[in-house]
C-alpha cells in the first residue's frame, strides 16, 4: 500500500496552503514542473526541501524564501515580523546553514494600514535579525487597495553558506527521531486567539530563530545528524510524513514521549485539533544515527530553546512513507492535516 | 517540570492500567468457547476514542468490535434532508448543526442550497437558533438532529416559550429501538452491545433492561476515555462468557440506573416516538422522535406545506450508487470494504454521510489514518 497519489484540482482552494499532501502535489505538478536542475550536488525545487543549495567552490550557497500571512498580525508570543525573520533563518538552518549572511524583505501593505503597527512590526524584524546575527539588505514595498489583501503580507529571503548540507531525506531504518521542544505551540496559540469561543489562555507562540541550537547540535552530532526539518505548517505530522516518504522508511512515534504543554493539550482537545498537526515556529525535527542520539539530545537540552527536547521515535522498514503513532494504549497511523483546519497560520 | 507530567496525571489515560485491562481482555476472549467474539458499540464517540488511542491494534485478534448506527447525522434519512432543502429553497431561513449542511439529500444538500443563495445558517446549539429567530422578523426553522441526549436540549427550548417565528424540523432519533433491529439482522452476529455513557446519563441504565430480556444479549454502558472503553469491553466479555445476559454499568461515575428523570420527563413531554427509516439501515419502529400535538405550533411539518418533489427529478450523482454507508452503519461492512473510501470519498469531498460527520465511521477512520493492521511492526535496527 502506498500513499494516495493526488492530482491538483481545477481550482486552488485553501487546502493547498495547509502544508500537507495537497500542497506537495501543487509544487510537484505545477511549480517544479519543467525547471532545470541546480548543478552537481545541489538541491533544487523538485527536492521540495526547506531551501535550495547551489555548489560554489567547496561550499554550498543555501537560499530559502518564505511569505507570511498570519492572522492576527500580532499574536501572543510574537508578530508577523518575528515570524518572517525566524521562518527564513530556520529554513536555512534546516539545510545545515546556521549562519545567515543576509535577508531580503518584501512587504505588501493594504491601503489604510496603521503606521504605528507597521513601526512595531519593523522594530520586531530588526530585533529578531539581531538575535539571528543577520540583517535585511534589500527589499521591496507595494501597497494594494483596501480589501485587496488583509492588512500585511511579508516575504523574506535568506542566504547562507555551509560546507555540509543536511537534507530532510537522509533517514535509514533504526535512526532516531528527536524534537527540540514542545509541539503545536504556535498553531494552537493562533487558533485560541481566533476561535470564536474567545478562549482566555496562557498559550504563546514558540516563534524564534533556532539556528544556534542547530549549530550546536551539528557540532556534537556531526555526520550522525542525517535529516533536519522544521515542523511548521502541518506540524510534526507533515514534517515526519515528508521525511519518511523521501527517505523510504516508516516512522514510529511514541506519543507519550512527545513533549506537549498542558495548555496546548487542553485547548487542542477542546477545539478538536491535534497538537501533532499544529504548526511550530521555533522547533526542529532531527533524524539521528542511534550512536550519537543521546549526545545530541544532551547538547540540545543544554540550549535555552531546547530544554524540553526529547527522542520521540525511530525509523522502521515497514510501511515506508507512513507514520505510526504508538499511543501507549495501542497504535494507529498518524494522519496529516486536511482541508481548512488552520488557514493563515504563518 | 516535565511538560508531560499532566498527561500522566489523567487517571483514565494511564497506559500501565491499560496494559492490565488488555491482558484481562485477551484472557477473557480466549476463555470464550468460540471465535471470533463480536460486539457492537452504537456511538461515534466510542469509535473516536478507539481510533484516537489506537485501541484496535491492542484488541485481541479474536475480538471484533463493530461500530453500529451511532452517528445521528449519518442516519438522517434522505427525505428528511429533502424537507430541509425544499424549505430553504422556498426562501425559509433554516438553521442547523454544521455537519448537517453537507449531508446529501436526493439531489442536493443544505450546503448546495446555500451556495445557490438560500438562507442557511450554521449553529452550535438550539439556543443559537432561537437567537436567530429573535434577530429576524422572518420564520426560522431549526433542522434538529441528534439522539436522545441532544433531543433533550431541543425539548428544553420548546417548553420555554420560544418566539412565534421559531419552529423545529425534527430529525431526532432514539437509539434503543435500533439496537433491536441491528441485533436481529442475520449478518451481524452480535453477541453484546457497548452502550454510550453520555446518552445513558439521561436515559439511565434501566432503559436497556427490556432489550436484554427480549434479545437475550448483554448491554454494558461505557465511558469514552481509553480505560473506560477497555473496562467496558472487559465487563461485556465477562457477561457474554457467563451466559447470563444482563445490563452492567461500567461508567458508574456518571450513570445511574434511573438516569436523569427530569430530562426524561422533558423529552417525553415534548416528543413522541414514531416509526421511520434510518438512512441505509431499515425502518425503525419508534426510532424517530417527533413533536407531540401540544407543541404543534412549533412543528415545522405542521406549519409549512413542504413540497420536496422538485428535488426528485434529478438522478443522484453516480458515485452515490457505490457508497456503502448503509452497510457500514449497520455494522455489516467496514470503510475498507468501500472502493470510494479515501479515493473519491474524502472529508473534502464526501460522497456519503459517514464521511461528513465527525461521528461517522468513515470520517473517523480517515482522520486517524485508516485502519491497517499495525500489530506486526517490528522496532529496532534491521
Amino acid at each position: 500500500m502506498t500513499r494516495n497519489v493526488r492530482f491538483v484540482e481545477d481550482r486552488i482552494t485553501l487546502k493547498y496552503g495547509t502544508g500537507g499532501g495537497a500542497m506537495r502535489a501543487l509544487v510537484e505538478q505545477i511549480f517544479a514542473e519543467g525547471l532545470g536542475d541546480v548543478g552537481e550536488g545541489g538541491i533544487g525545487l523538485s527536492a521540495m526541501d526547506d531551501g535550495a543549495a547551489i555548489r560554489v567552490g567547496d561550499q554550498y550557497l543555501v537560499i530559502a524564501t518564505d511569505s507570511h500571512v498570519v492572522q492576527p498580525i500580532e499574536f501572543p508570543g510574537g508578530d508577523i515580523g518575528r515570524l518572517a525573520v525566524s521562518g527564513t533563518v530556520n529554513d536555512l538552518a534546516m539545510m545545515g546553514a546556521t549562519r545567515p549572511l543576509a535577508l531580503t524583505c518584501a512587504a505588501i501593505i493594504e491601503d489604510g494600514f496603521s503606521r504605528d503597527t507597521l513601526k512595531r512590526i519593523w522594530s520586531s524584524i530588526r530585533a529578531t535579525c539581531e538575535e539571528a546575527g543577520t540583517t535585511i539588505v534589500t527589499g521591496d514595498t507595494k501597497v494594494m487597495g483596501h480589501g485587496e489583501l488583509d492588512g500585511l503580507v511579508i516575504n523574506t529571503t535568506g542566504v547562507a553558506l555551509t560546507s555540509r548540507l543536511v537534507s530532510d531525506a537522509g533517514l535509514s531504518v533504526g535512526d532516531k527521531i528527536l524534537v527540540t521542544g514542545t509541539m503545536g505551540d504556535h498553531g494552537l496559540a493562533i487558533m485560541a486567539t481566533r476561535n470564536e469561543l474567545a478562549l482566555d489562555t496562557a498559550l504563546e507562540s514558540d516563534v524564534a530563530p533556532v539556528h544556534t541550537l542547530v549549530e550546536r547540535a551539528l557540532e556534537v552530532g556531526g555526520e550522525g545528524i542525517v535529516a533536519l526539518k522544521d515542523p511548521t505548517r502541518g506540524g510534526l505530522s507533515s514534517a515526519l510524513h515528508e521525511m519518511a516518504e523521501k527517505s523510504g522508511v516508516g516512522i514510529i512515534v511514541d506519543e507519550p514521549a512527545v513533549p506537549l504543554r498542558d495548555e496546548v493539550r487542553a485547548v487542542g482537545e477542546l477545539l478538536g485539533i491535534d497538537p501533532l498537526v499544529s504548526a511550530n515556529e521555533g522547533k526542529a525535527v532531527f533524524g539521528l544515527r542511534p550512536a550519537c542520539a543521546e549526545a545530541v539530545l544532551d547538547a540540545i537540552r543544554a540550549h535555552p530553546l531546547g530544554r524540553n527536547a526529547a527522542i520521540v521515535g525511530e525509523c522502521v522498514a515497514e510501511r515506508p512513507g507512513f507514520v505510526v503513532l504508538d499511543t501507549g494504549f495501542g497504535s494507529r497511523l498518524l494522519a496529516e492535516a486536511e482541508g481548512e483546519l488552520l488557514p493563515r497560520i504563518c | 517540570m516535565n511538560p508531560n507530567d499532566g498527561f500522566e496525571q489523567l487517571k483514565f489515560r494511564d497506559p500501565s492500567r491499560a496494559r492490565g485491562l488488555r491482558d484481562t481482555l485477551e484472557r477473557l476472549v480466549h476463555q470464550a468457547d468460540h471465535a471470533p467474539v463480536s460486539i457492537m458499540h452504537v456511538c461515534g464517540s466510542h469509535e473516536q476514542a478507539i481510533a484516537k488511542f489506537g485501541l484496535r491494534a491492542a484488541f485481541p485478534e479474536e475480538l471484533q468490535v463493530i461500530m453500529g448506527p451511532g452517528c445521528p447525522v449519518c442516519v438522517t434519512d434522505v427525505p428528511e434532508v429533502d424537507e430541509a432543502v425544499a424549505l430553504a429553497k422556498q426562501g425559509v431561513r433554516v438553521a442547523s448543526y454544521g455537519d448537517m449542511l453537507r449531508v446529501p439529500g436526493t439531489s442536493q444538500s443544505l450546503a448546495d442550497a446555500k451556495a445557490e443563495g438560500a438562507k442557511v445558517d450554521v449553529v452550535y446549539s438550539v439556543t443559537q437558533a432561537v437567537e436567530l429567530a429573535q434577530q429576524h422578523d422572518e420564520e426560522v426553522v431549526f433542522f434538529a438532529s441528534g439522539f436522545e441526549t441532544t433531543a433533550v436540549a431541543t425539548a428544553a427550548i420548546l417548553v420555554d416559550d420560544p418566539p412565534d417565528n421559531f419552529s423545529v424540523l425534527s430529525a431526532h432519533k432514539y437509539i434503543p429501538p435500533v439496537m433491536e433491529i441491528v441485533a436481529e439482522m442475520p449478518e451481524t452476529k452480535i453477541e453484546g452491545f457497548l452502550a454510550a455513557g453520555h446518552a445513558a446519563t439521561i436515559t439511565g441504565s434501566a432503559v436497556f433492561e427490556k432489550f436484554v430480556e427480549r434479545q437475550g444479549l448483554p448491554v454494558v454502558i461505557a465511558g469514552f476515555e481509553p480505560l473506560d472503553v477497555l473496562a467496558g469491553l472487559v465487563k461485556l466479555i465477562e457477561v457474554i462468557n457467563s451466559g447470563e445476559p444482563r445490563v452492567e454499568n461500567a461508567f458508574p461515575r456518571c450513570v445511574t440506573r434511573e438516569g436523569n428523570v427530569h430530562a426524561q420527563k422533558l423529552l417525553w413531554r415534548v416528543f413522541r416516538p414514531t416509526g421511520g427509516r434510518w438512512r441505509g439501515i431499515a425502518h425503525v419502529p419508534n426510532g424517530n422522535l417527533r413533536l407531540r400535538d401540544e407543541f404543534a405550533k412549533y412543528d415545522t411539518r405542521r406549519r409549512f406545506e413542504i413540497d420536496a418533489s422538485a428535488l426528485w427529478g434529478f438522478a443522484p450523482p453516480k458515485l452515490v450508487e457505490q457508497c456503502q454507508c448503509g452497510d457500514i452503519m449497520a455494522g455489516i461492512a467496514s470503510p475498507s470494504d468501500c472502493a470510494l473510501f479515501g479515493n473519491e470519498c474524502t472529508p473534502d469531498k464526501p460522497v456519503g454521510a459517514c464521511m461528513v460527520s465527525a461521528e461517522g465511521t468513515c470520517k473517523i477512520w480517515h482522520q486517524y489514518g485508516g485502519r491497517p493492521d499495525l500489530r506486526s511492526i517490528k522496532r529496532g535496527a534491521a
